[in-house]
């Protein structure tokens, strides 16, 4: 390595690190381990008005389900042509914001960009709780969600098995893997910091606690051998969820033969669609955080810009999706086909269409120019507007392609009524109260990691090597 | 045996705490008295004194059983039976003799239909009658029924008919009322108002009622043919009816004359108009239909040509007609329609003599109906197409001067005794009588009817009224013949026919209906015999009762014009296509069907045409007040296609303050503007915007004509022609192909483009079901709907409705999209003249697709083939994931989004076909081809013919309630897979045509193509291929 290129990394790294200059090994975790520890102590009030509002949205959402399950899915909008409406919008949305975790955590961490450590355990437990949203959203849209075990093969007196010809039964397995290694990703990599915060922990109770959940870890080279072991597997097992999961998501609509639903693209454009929502949610929540808990030091502008640069690429992808979803009405010469997109750009809908192209193709295209990307009001705000263009993506395919297909006669309109929007509202709650919850009494950067950044900084700086091998 | 005995027990307790509310303190001396009385032996002997509470209150199951339980206890003690009528019921000449549990039994009866016949055959299991259905030995019915009949069974049902007989405002009984009518009826002044009369035994009690006790009758009936009877005397001189012979005809045009939706000979003239129309191959003759009207029906919906006029200008388009035709009109023709129209239309009559009608609706006036006859004399018709006889009602007066010279009475204390039998002239009553004031002034006023309603609450005496499935009487049908009624079931709810009411006016208090109607036919029966009568019975016609054709001459030599009725919106009274004038409101059947062409649901509007909506600054469900003759309604407006302009048609039947649960309150009365003057149109009406909207609630909102943007207009205007294959006779008889544009059939069968192996029959092959040489050896059910006869009358939806316990969802879920019924019928418009577009109609349920994109897509399988190719639903299977409902390219699937059906009231419980799963919230359903007809037939001949595994139907053998119902035989169904089957062969008709075939679904029903016979003089043929073809593929 040329001592010229070192210098020049080393100087770049400086002035724009992924850890702020100046921590020690100890810095870092008394930094991060103070948000948590106590665990009895005092909330902020911030976090108690956060959590307030967070848990008055769940209490709508178990209230909404309350009236789901008395009264029946008449409760909503739904209706015959529109089968099906906010719920499933919600479920493809809510799978989709969990992808950029598992991509953070998983295929980031194959490709060694380090810079992931700061935010990867916060984009897990971000996956975690949107699969716990999305989750819940089949069930209950279900007509009789008390059998919704019917779609678990098991053995049962019907000798009846699901069919696995349904999208519907693939869901099943998609969805439970994934939640599945998604939850064992974070637990795993949760293991050295719970020691840590057992070694740091005052009182009995908490001691006890994180003892359990530590897993007996002493922080051995056999510890760290089997841990990186089994952390890799995991990452290699999760990659390929990463484009599963949101590829059997996208065959529900595209096995169909419902116009607008029937395309041999979806599952590339969902994938890429899944991972722009993925990382604008995860914009959406460490621009506050990082502010509210002073941790500009470990989320840097670094990790700002290259969330933005990973949105503007997936949001390129999907617009060419919805420019090929356009082109296939047109070129397939299918009247059905081709009233569909006109549907789109007139019919009662259009401005669900609009609002679309403007969220997801137009406001995306602010990111190409550097400054922007710094900008961090303009991010923020950028990142929600995605969020809301991911959704209505979800609302254009669903609602609009089912509300005018084959037969004219056949027509009819969707209205959300409020027991939609509760639902929907709701599973905030329920998100933000489990985040809430988790950035209260866990390490939300992985100390470890960030140490280990520290390590290799120092080398950088001092040594001049490591840095590039490492990165 | 104790526990009934103590049941018993409870069971008298509570008879007795039941009589102390009913009779008040004076029959209250002691208990012993009062089990002494007769009063308490008769009320025993009731019929249902604890079904009573049951129905009346929502009871618990366990509640019902033990009630039903305590019911048979004493169902032992009086000898009397808990369902079946006391007297010997016949059942039908096909049904099986003998009572099988589990087996329906058919029986045959008559339905009164506005005073006219209709003979049907009703299904029934275990003495509960469930299912209506058309009687062919029947003059009116010829196999078929009328939505109104397939309603019937709900109407009896009903838990909100009246079940209790109230004097003021206290319950009382049948014999309290007997022995308070007996000195009012000897006291003089009085008057009986009944509806119109055919049925023999009333007449004769009427008469002998009339000579003994000097009582005086009047008849008054919305829907009567005062206008018709008026005509005829103008033109002959004397009474007589009108029937045509529509089987005769070559050419028609019918003056504002809906023969295909309304009146007695509705299912015949249907039949009759239908089978000169039936296309095939080696058939092209058809017939041609003109109509002229105001408001659009589905006869205009039928027609080869339609012009919408005002009902106030038909009259002068009927004299130019005339003129035409060579007819002395007198005075100077006004030239309201186009020249061509009429010169065309008169050619067509004068080159159709003796094979043309003409015929005209009762809202013409007299004037026109002589005219009319006239014409037909003219064109040689009278005696070939067009017949007269006798009257076939009892008494044939002009019900509107009847009804006014009783008001009149009334209002000068004249009538001291009024007895309303049936109908409900409070309601019903012209505006300007203003009858329920006169009523006040009656001191004894009693009303016999279905429903404690409008006229009951004013009368002094309401008496519930037996339905006419659970009464014996006899009524005539158009033709004259005579059949009797035989009562299903015993009155559910206590109710008396209008022919023990009379008896009991007549002292014969205890008179039972039975011996009433058999004592007339006594004498008046040939052979009287027990053996005769069951024959009737079995038949449910009585033979050679039929009116003789009468010869006429016509007599009226001038014509003069009707009054004129000035200018100014025109306002036309209609009655409802569905609750008719307001009698059928409280059937929640009847309120969700769809109308023909509004499509509207629950609710009546104010219809006009698009052009004088966009003149008056109307859309639809603006609510406008209404002022015409002084009086004002406030009405949502429905624009409507077709509709003649400056021209406002008002339908009847709603707007009931008081009908039951379902009727009371919805909608706006018309009746309030209508008066005795001028009961069907007239002009000077204003229309005034009051502000705010009333939402209605239209199944097929979202149609062509709502899409706002000219471009999706375009491309879903193109899309027509690919979903209704039309054409003319003659492009057919040139090609028989050039129907289906160049869409071709959309058959699949053929060769389609697919990457993937055949897929024809995947749920083939198992069973021994195929053959050595691989020929499918089972069924292979399937349909053909002729589109070129069906009218959409509905009663395949009702028929649907009541065989399938297809439930009832009320406005808000028809609002939100959410309606129930497995049949719907698409209306199409074509053309873009949008003041008398093209009207066609799909009926469609599912489809029975082979390669049926909801089965691959359903998580648990719930939706999967049968080996004879039906594509089942099984519910208890279904997780309600609607998956298959996306998936389903016709939308034909319904889903459960409440609980729907109605689980807790008792009588609905009886009333539901046991052969049908009831489905509860969360499921999936759609059409089964009645699948449930499907297994019975297959088990009869499993067992008859010791045929096992897969089973060799004989054509016809399985009839499903749709194709049951069609009064023009548009549906057959059938074994595709049998080359001799009638819809097999249907198949092959080259303009047989699978709707979306293009998916490579393999629909099973199928549809041939709508043909139309216009008369080349009307259209070019250019413009034809302009509006029927248009080329659907231009991205090609």
């Amino acid at each position: 390595m040329q001592a010229g290129n070192v210098a020049k990394l080393n100087e770049q790294l400086q002035s724009d690190p992924v850890l702020a200059p100046g921590h020690t090994y100890g810095s870092i975790e008394e930094k991060i381990n103070t948000i948590p520890l106590p665990l009895t102590k005092r909330a902020s009030k911030g976090w108690v008005l956060g959590f307030s509002i967070a848990f008055a949205l769940l209490m709508l959402l178990f209230y909404s389900l309350g009236v789901l399950f008395a009264r029946g899915l008449g409760v909503w909008g739904i209706n015959n042509p529109v089968y099906w409406g906010f719920a499933i919008i919600n479920f493809v949305w809510w799978i989709g914001i969990g992808h950029a975790g598992t991509l953070i955590s998983a295929i980031l961490l194959l490709m060694q960009q380090n810079w992931r450590n700061s935010i990867n355990r916060l984009a897990e437990a971000m996956t975690l709780f949107a699969v716990a949203c999305a989750g819940l959203m089949p069930i209950v849209h279900m007509g009789r969600p008390w059998l919704f075990y019917w779609l678990v093969p098991y053995p049962n007196t019907m000798a009846m098995w699901p069919q696995f010809r349904s999208p519907l039964a693939w869901d099943v397995f998609a969805v439970s893997t994934y939640a599945t290694v998604s939850l064992l990703f974070w637990l795993i990599g949760l293991v050295p910091d719970f020691a840590k915060m057992r070694d740091r922990a005052t009182d009995r109770t908490t001691k006890i606690l994180f003892n359990i959940l530590s897993l007996g870890w002493r922080n051995s080279s056999r510890h760290w051998h089997r841990y990186e072991m089994a952390y890799l597997l995991l990452a290699g097992l999760s990659t390929p969820l990463v484009l599963s999961v949101h590829s059997i998501i996208s065959l529900d609509f595209s096995v169909s033969i419902v116009p607008g639903w029937h395309m041999t693209l979806f599952p590339p454009y969902f994938v890429a669609g899944a991972v722009f929502a993925g990382f604008a949610m995860v914009l959406t929540l460490v621009i506050p955080i990082r502010k509210f808990y002073k941790l500009e030091d470990f989320v840097t502008m670094k990790h700002i810009e290259n969330c933005c640069k990973v949105m503007l690429a997936t949001g390129m992808i999907v617009f060419y999706g919805y420019m090929m979803e356009l082109f296939f009405g047109w070129y397939s010469a299918h009247d059905v086909e081709f009233f569909l997109i006109n549907n789109r750009f007139f019919g009662p809908y259009a401005w669900a269409f609009w609002a679309l192209m403007l969220c997801n193709g137009v406001a995306p295209q602010l990111m190409w120019f550097k400054p922007l990307r710094r900008n961090l009001p303009l991010v923020w705000i950028l990142s929600l507007v995605v969020g809301v263009g991911m959704w209505l993506e979800r609302f254009v395919i669903v609602v609009m392609s089912l509300h005018r297909d084959y037969l004219p006669t056949s027509w009819d309109a969707y209205t959300p009524t409020f027991w939609d929007i509760s639902l929907y509202v709701g599973t905030f709650g329920l998100f933000f109260s489990l985040m809430f919850l988790f950035i209260r009494f866990l390490p939300m950067i992985n100390i470890f990691e960030m140490q280990l950044l520290r390590h290799d900084q120092k080398h950088q700086v001092e040594g001049g090597f490591g840095a590039s091998e490492e990165a | 045996m104790k526990e009934q005995t103590n049941n018993k027990q409870v069971e008298l307790a509570e008879i007795r705490a039941r009589l102390a509310n009913a009779h008040g303190q004076h029959y209250w001396r002691s208990l012993d008295e009062l089990a002494e009385t007769e009063e308490f032996q008769k009320f025993v002997h009731n019929e249902f004194p604890h079904g009573l509470m049951n129905w009346e209150n929502p009871v618990s199951r366990r509640t019902f059983l033990k009630l039903m339980g305590a019911s048979m206890a004493l169902a032992g003690l009086t000898a009397c039976g808990p369902l079946q009528p006391v007297e010997r019921i016949v059942p039908y000449v096909d049904g099986r003799p003998e009572l099988v549990p589990g087996e329906p039994m058919f029986f045959a009866t008559t339905m009164p239909s506005n005073g006219y016949g209709v003979g049907l055959v009703v299904r029934s299991f275990e003495g509960r009658p469930t299912k209506v259905e058309g009687n062919e030995a029947h003059p009116a019915s010829l196999g078929t029924s009328s939505l109104m009949a397939q309603a019937a069974i709900l109407t009896m049902y009903d838990p909100d008919r009246s079940q209790v007989v109230r004097n003021a405002s206290t319950a009382s009984t049948w014999e309290a009322f007997v022995e308070a009518i007996a000195p009012a009826i000897r006291a003089g002044g009085v008057r009986i108002l009944t509806e119109t009369v055919t049925s023999p035994t009333l007449a004769s009690q009427l008469q002998s009622l009339q000579e003994s006790s000097g009582v005086e009758w009047h008849q008054y009936d919305p829907t009567g043919q005062n206008h018709a009877r008026a005509g005829a005397q103008l033109a002959f001189g004397e009474n007589v009816d009108t029937h045509y012979r529509l089987d005769k005809a070559e050419v028609i045009l019918a003056l504002e004359a809906d023969f295909l939706d309304y009146g007695p000979a509705q299912l015949v003239y249907s039949r009759q108009f239908a089978d000169k129309r039936r296309i095939r191959e080696d058939q092209t003759d058809m017939n041609r239909l003109y109509v002229v009207e105001s408001t659009p029906t589905i006869t205009g919906a039928m027609a080869d040509h339609r012009l919408p006029l005002r009902s106030s200008d038909i009259e002068d388009f009927a004299r130019a007609v005339a003129e035409g035709l060579g007819i002395d009109v007198g005075g100077k023709v006004a030239e309201i329609a186009p020249a061509e129209w009429v010169d065309a239309v008169v050619e067509d009559l004068k080159s159709h003599e003796g094979a043309s009608i003409v015929l005209v609706g009762e809202g013409q006036p007299p004037e026109v109906h002589a005219l009319v006859h006239a014409i037909n004399n003219v064109l040689g018709n009278i005696g070939q197409t067009v017949v007269y006889t006798d009257p076939v009602e009892a008494a044939p007066v002009d019900q509107m001067a009847s009804l006014q010279a009783l008001v009149s009475d009334m209002q000068d204390g004249k009538v001291k005794t009024l007895i309303i039998i049936g109908g409900n002239p409070v309601y019903t009553a012209p505006a300007d009588l203003n009858f329920a004031e006169a009523l006040a002034k009656v001191n004894l006023s009693v009303h016999l009817s279905l429903y404690d309603d409008e006229t009951s609450e004013r009368c002094t005496w309401h008496l519930p009224e037996a339905h006419f499935l659970e009464s014996w009487g006899d009524v005539r049908a158009f033709d004259g013949t005579a059949s009797i009624i035989q009562p299903l079931i015993a009155p559910l709810y206590g109710g008396k026919s209008a022919g023990e009411l009379l008896a009991a006016l007549m002292g014969q208090g205890d008179a039972a209906g039975y011996d009433i109607v058999r004592a007339y036919w006594n004498e008046h029966l040939a052979d009287t015999s027990e053996r005769a009568w069951e024959g009737i019975l079995q038949q449910g016609v009585i033979a050679e009762s039929t009116l003789p054709a009468k010869k006429v001459t016509l007599t009226g030599r001038s014509f003069p014009r009707s009054p004129a009725q000035g200018d100014g919106l025109e306002i036309v009274f209609r009655l409802d296509p569905t609750v008719l004038d307001g009698r059928y409101a409280n059937n929640g059947w009847l309120q969700e069907t769809p109308k023909p062409l509004t499509k509207i649901t629950w609710d009546n509007a104010a219809l006009i045409s698009p052009t004088t909506a966009q003149k008056l600054g109307l859309t639809s469900e603006d609510v406008v007040s209404i002022t015409y003759q002084g009086a004002t309604v406030n009405a949502p407006v429905w624009v409507s296609p077709g509709h003649a302009n400056d021209s406002l048609t008002l339908h009847l039947g709603y707007g009931r303050t008081r009908a039951g649960h379902v009727g009371t309150g919805i909608g706006f009365n018309a009746y309030a503007l209508r008066q005795s003057g001028t009961p069907w149109f007239g002009t000077g009406a204003s229309i005034r915007k009051v502000g705010g909207r009333h939402r209605l609630a239209s199944t097929q909102h979202h149609h062509s004509i709502d899409v706002k943007n000219p471009k999706l207009q375009e491309l879903t205007d193109k899309r027509t022609p690919t979903i209704i294959h039309a054409g003319t006779i003659q492009e057919f008889r040139d090609d028989p192909e050039s129907v289906h544009g160049h869409g071709g059939h959309g058959e699949s069968e053929g060769e389609q483009p697919s990457l993937y192996p055949k897929i024809e029959n995947t749920w083939e092959g198992s069973y021994g079901w195929i053959d050595s040489e691989g020929k499918w050896k089972g069924a292979r059910w399937g349909m053909v709907i002729d589109l070129t006869v069906c009218t959409s009358c509905n009663a395949c939806v009702a028929a649907c409705q009541a065989e399938n316990n297809i439930p009832v969802v009320g406005k808000e879920e028809v609002l939100q999209g959410c309606e129930m019924h497995w049949i719907r019928i698409d209306r199409y418009y074509e053309g873009y003249d949008i003041d008398n577009p093209r009207t066609y109609h799909q009926p469609l349920g599912c489809v029975h697709c082979e390669v049926a994109p909801c089965e691959p897509v359903c998580p648990v399988a719930a939706t999967a083939h049968s080996l004879e190719g039906l594509n089942e639903m099984i519910y208890n299977r279904c997780v309600g994931t609607r998956y298959c409902g996306n998936n389903c390219p016709y939308k034909v699937r319904r889903f459960n989004y409440y609980q729907y059906s109605d689980l807790t009231t008792e009588s609905y419980k009886l009333m539901r076909n046991p052969d049908v799963t009831v489905r509860n919230r969360g499921v999936m359903e759609k059409c089964t081809y009645c699948v449930q007809r499907i297994n019975l037939t297959r088990i009869a001949y499993k067992r008859d013919t010791g045929q096992s595994g897969y089973v060799e139907y004989d054509d016809g053998a399985v009839v499903p309630a749709c194709e049951q119902a069609c009064p023009t035989r548009a549906i057959t169904f059938g074994d595709v897979g049998d080359p001799e089957s009638r819809v097999a062969q249907l198949k092959q008709q080259p303009h047989n045509y699978d709707l979306l075939g293009e998916l490579a679904v393999v629909p099973r029903t199928s549809y041939l193509a709508r043909l139309r016979n216009p008369n080349p003089a009307l259209e070019s043929p250019t413009a034809t291929e302009q509006g029927g073809h248009q080329d659907s593929h231009g991205e090609e």
